[in-house]
């Protein structure tokens, strides 16, 4: 380090010793933020009466200079003045970086740019921070499932798992601050572990165009980013407290953020919800509590050229699932079905028991960036997940408080990713990805393991270009490889091992042979290619047509595999199966969008083909000890999903909005010509909003959710032997529930405080008519109503 | 040169950190099933003194695909009364573990109900009771009538609403649903 130096200031005197003084000093001045150039800034050289100002493309020129070093001060309207050491030494040319002022402090840049697109021929839709902010007491699955296209499969009304275009689960991907969520999002009734308040800007991506985060997004990808930190010193933050009626609750949420001029920022974010069980019109919910506590915290440093960011989050969720669905077999099933009411209504209380989940997720990031000149912006991340779920079932004796599924899912990853600009036209974005993850199923539950130990690698490379064929014409191609290898430690039941001829089939991965289960370790390779093609064309000013053509490829997940046993909470037994080769498939995407002020709209139809598509329905009746149980077993098919979604909004008076969406999915099993099982019916939502910001933002809507029956669903109803009345008894698991109307209001109203703090007081009803209802994607469905009349309301300062 | 660079610590670091992988030399143990419940076993004992008659169902894989086997040892006479003893047995550990106590442990929480269907003619009673006085039924005795063949089911209900008048308004889960086809004669 020293020699350098003194290699400087030997050069420096060298060239100091030649007196040569026609040298030009040129160069640009841009936004550091976003390399803008900028026109109209002011460059002097202290102490001489030289100044210039930059022409319209950021451009400076100094003419006759003598070698030697300069003190040169930039400024611009709206930015800090700074000074820099300059070193002429014959023509020099340099550009210099302004820090733009960034006055929303109170306010988040929600426009798409500030994040930067996912994919640029799909549509994207996002959810700004202000609709963010009125689901602060309800999950991430409840913001999600206010934009069209997107439903959810619940389990009951605090598991609300994304449904993206009719699938879910293991197709849709969720990126969290730029970490893929490894959550064991397998399973149906596991909700995502990211905490609403943490997100500053939400975007959905129906379609596996994203391929930077994955190329298995069969159904898309769901991307959640903090929000930005402007680089100058500032103290700022908010708090967010939200009281509901229905579960006699709070939600408390409160982020501060510290930011300095030199780029360093930090941020501290908190959550804590508490609920009791909830009501339906009738009857308690009874054990639906839930007790969700989350902290994070992101420290950073931010340039235009580098910058560092370490983020640590603690997302912890104690969630009741309603008592009346823990069920022994079909016996059961069948008195719970045909009764109107849960068969357990209990006084409300706060109290969570079993059956329960407890999650804990934890989540530690590291990235890196560093822009290089004439090549682009190199990111370096390294992350690691910890994700640990209880489940806890009605159990006996000594096991009572033992959780029935303890597993620890840990997962390292590592990604360099490069984003370029080649040209002015051609943009490029590429990247490695290596993962390893680790499952461990605690064996101290007493209860067989759901899903086995294994070890996971994964590598995945992937490139993606856009060309900007001319103003109106933008392409987009990418590719993605992923290989996938599992190393398994699996104990199957004997029983099972040879019904399945897995004996004769696998007889080598056969580790050691016990009583009644048998120790096996499949090796398993998976190799994913993954693809998108699209364009955008824009005609004039206001209208847009988005075209994309994307082939996602996606290993079968630990669950589909490994199956084998009684699901509780399903009171069913679920099989897998070992033989699983990865789902592919192939999705078609067109979108008309008009964007205006006064009136815009969008409407999206789609096409995806699924080959080898992993499903699972029932097989059979099962008889066991406790009763029959259903037996569902997994098997491959190829289906076909098309649907259309629909978006407008029309001012149609001044401080008057119509908002409409309308969303239409069809699922069939091309196979077996059969509709598939659990598609979202047709809705639509209709909203008028008043606004009006001359009166302290004052905002009114009122909402109407019209859910249709769905009509189309395979038939799985069985008949079991009732002993008592001596009859043969259907088990209905199919019929779909009854369409339904639900009415929501909602108000908001801004009051500044002092200069610098708002409070935004706000007040809701969500069913607003005490309406009785099921909903056909709530698995608990069969045993109770959704909620009855909810009265929300919250107040946020801005500080 | 310089993406060159990156590229290959990018590359090294990918192969360093998938080398770190941890050889299993530790297998996992195998978790044997600590609440399930693979045999139930009635004993008829005839009042008077005489043969026992055994029914029973046993699933050695539990929840695995193998149906119950289920045996009755023979026929019981019309116009006896036996008395009858339930044992619960989980067989998939060794020892074989008596679910029996944990039941009568927590008799509060269970109550075993006998459905007699298909044309048998008998009856029943409960002869132990839980600590408030309910039935809990691992013991019970059986009155045969007139000669007759028909079901004899035993349900046992985990958390059931107590006391109550029947499987009807009995509520709880289902542990146990075990049918004998049988007669007296």
């Amino acid at each position: 380090m020293r020699t350098y130096a003194l290699l400087i200031l030997l050069l420096g005197s060298i060239s100091s010793m030649s007196q040569n003084c026609d040298n030009t000093f040129s160069g640009t001045v841009i936004d550091l933020h976003d390399g803008s150039l900028l026109a109209g800034a002011t460059l002097i050289i202290s102490g001489s009466e030289k100044a210039v100002l930059t022409d319209l493309d950021g451009r400076f020129a100094f003419a006759n200079l003598c070698n030697g070093t300069y003190s040169i001060e930039v400024s611009h309207l709206d930015c800090i003045t700074k000074a820099y050491a300059v070193k002429v030494s014959g023509n020099t040319t340099k550009t210099f970086k302004l820090e733009h002022h960034l006055e929303e402090l109170n306010q988040v840049i929600i426009e798409g740019k500030a994040y930067g697109d996912k994919s640029k021929t799909i549509l994207e839709n996002t959810i700004s921070k202000e609709e963010l902010e009125r689901f602060s007491s309800g999950t991430l699955g409840d913001a999600l499932n206010s934009l069209s296209g997107v439903s959810s499969l619940n389990t009951g009304n605090t598991v609300v798992k994304p449904m993206i275009n009719g699938l879910h689960s293991s197709r849709v991907v969720i990126v969290n601050n730029g970490v893929r969520m490894e959550d064991q999002e397998w399973g149906s009734e596991h909700a995502p572990n990211v905490d609403i308040n943490s997100v500053g800007n939400l975007t959905l991506i129906k379609g596996a165009g994203a391929l930077q985060y994955s190329g298995d997004a069969v159904g898309g990808v769901i991307v959640t980013e903090s929000s930005k930190v402007p680089i100058k010193d500032s103290l700022y933050g908010k708090s967010l407290l939200t009281g509901a009626s229905n579960g006699r609750g709070f939600s408390l949420a409160s982020q501060l953020t510290k930011s300095y001029q030199s780029g360093w920022y930090a941020t501290l974010q908190g959550t804590l919800k508490r609920f009791g069980d909830f009501e339906a019109p009738d009857y308690v919910l009874s054990n639906t509590g839930t007790f969700e506590r989350n902290v994070s915290l992101n420290i950073g440093l931010n340039n235009f050229n580098y910058g560092i960011e370490a983020y640590y989050s603690l997302f912890k969720n104690e969630i009741g699932i309603l008592r009346a669905s823990h069920l022994g077999g079909a016996q059961d099933q069948i008195r719970a079905i045909n009764s109107d009411e849960p068969l357990i209504i209990n006084d409300f209380t706060y109290k969570i028991n079993a059956p329960k989940q407890d999650v804990t997720h934890q989540l530690a990031r590291m990235k890196g960036f560093k822009r290089f000149d004439g090549f682009g912006k190199l990111s370096l991340q390294y992350d690691f997940q910890r994700n640990n779920r209880l489940e806890f079932d009605i159990r006996r004796g000594t096991d009572k408080d033992n959780a029935s599924l303890d597993l620890k899912l840990s997962t390292h990853s590592l990604m360099l990713d490069l984003d370029s600009r080649l040209t002015d036209a051609v943009s490029l974005k590429a990247g490695l990805m290596a993962k390893y993850q680790n499952n461990f199923a605690n064996p101290n539950t007493g209860v067989r393991r759901l899903i086995p130990d294994y070890d996971k690698y994964n590598l995945g490379i992937y490139a993606i270009a856009d060309y900007k064929l001319s103003d109106h014409l933008l392409l987009e191609a990418g590719g993605r490889f992923d290989y996938t290898h599992m190393d398994v430690l699996k104990f199957y039941r004997t029983s099972f091992w040879e019904s399945r001829n897995y004996d004769e089939l696998f007889p080598e991965i056969v580790v050691e042979e016990f009583n009644n289960q048998i120790l096996t370790n499949p090796q398993l390779n998976f190799h994913n290619a993954s693809a998108t093609l699209g364009a955008t064309h824009s005609f004039g000013k206001k209208y847009k047509l988005f075209f994309n053509y994307s082939i996602a490829s996606r290993a079968p997940n630990p669950s589909e595999l490994f199956s084998e046993g009684l699901h509780h909470s399903a009171s069913r037994i679920e099989l897998g199966d070992l033989r699983f080769n990865s789902e592919i498939g192939h999705k078609m995407a067109l979108t008309f969008q008009r964007d205006d002020d006064v009136f815009d709209f969008s409407i999206n139809p789609y096409i995806n083909t699924i080959r080898d598509f992993i499903v699972i329905e029932p097989t059979g009746v099962q008889q066991t000890v406790r009763g029959n149980f259903q037996v569902w077993e997994y098997r491959q098919t190829n289906a076909q999903l098309l649907g259309v979604d629909f978006d407008a909004s029309y001012a149609f008076v001044e401080n008057f909005r119509f908002n409409h969406q309308f969303s239409l999915v069809k699922g069939y099993d091309r196979s077996r010509d059969l509709p598939l099982i659990s598609m979202p019916p047709v809705n639509t939502k209709n909203e008028i909003a008043y606004l009006n910001p001359e009166f302290n933002n004052l905002r009114l809507a009122l909402q109407s959710e019209y859910l249709f029956r769905q009509n189309e669903y395979p038939d799985n109803n069985f008949e079991v032997f009732v002993p008592e009345t001596e009859t043969m008894e259907t088990v209905d698991v199919s019929t779909p529930t009854d369409a339904y109307h639900l009415f929501n209001f909602n108000s908001s109203i801004d009051f500044n405080i002092n200069k610098k703090s708002t409070l935004t007081a706000g007040f809701g009803i969500t069913n607003l008519l005490n309406t009785s209802y099921r909903n056909y994607l709530n698995r608990l469905r069969y045993y109770a109503d959704d909620l009855g009349r909810n009265f929300l309301f919250n107040l946020k300062i801005n500080y | 040169m310089r993406n060159l660079k990156f590229l290959a610590t990018a590359i090294f670091a990918t192969v360093l950190f998938t080398s770190c992988s941890n050889d299993d030399d530790n297998t996992p143990a195998p978790v044997n099933e600590e609440e399930v419940i693979t045999t139930l076993t009635v004993t008829l004992t005839p009042e008077g003194g005489g043969t026992a008659v055994t029914l029973q169902t046993r699933d050695l894989d539990g929840d695995g695909p193998n149906a119950p086997v289920i045996t009755v040892s023979g026929d019981l006479t019309n116009g006896v009364t036996y008395n009858g003893s339930i044992v619960l047995l989980n067989e998939t550990v060794d020892p074989a573990e008596n679910i029996t106590t944990e039941v009568e442990e927590e008799a509060n929480d269970h109550q075993f109900f006998y459905t007699i269907a298909g044309g048998l003619d008998a009856s029943t009673t409960y002869s132990n009771l839980d600590g408030n006085g309910n039935p809990l039924g691992t013991e019970f005795t059986l009155t045969t009538g007139a000669a007759s063949t028909g079901t004899l089911t035993f349900t046992l209900r985990h958390e059931p609403t107590k006391p109550n008048t029947g499987l009807g308004d009995a509520g709880g889960e289902t542990d146990i649903a075990a049918t004998f086809d049988v007669t007296a004669q």
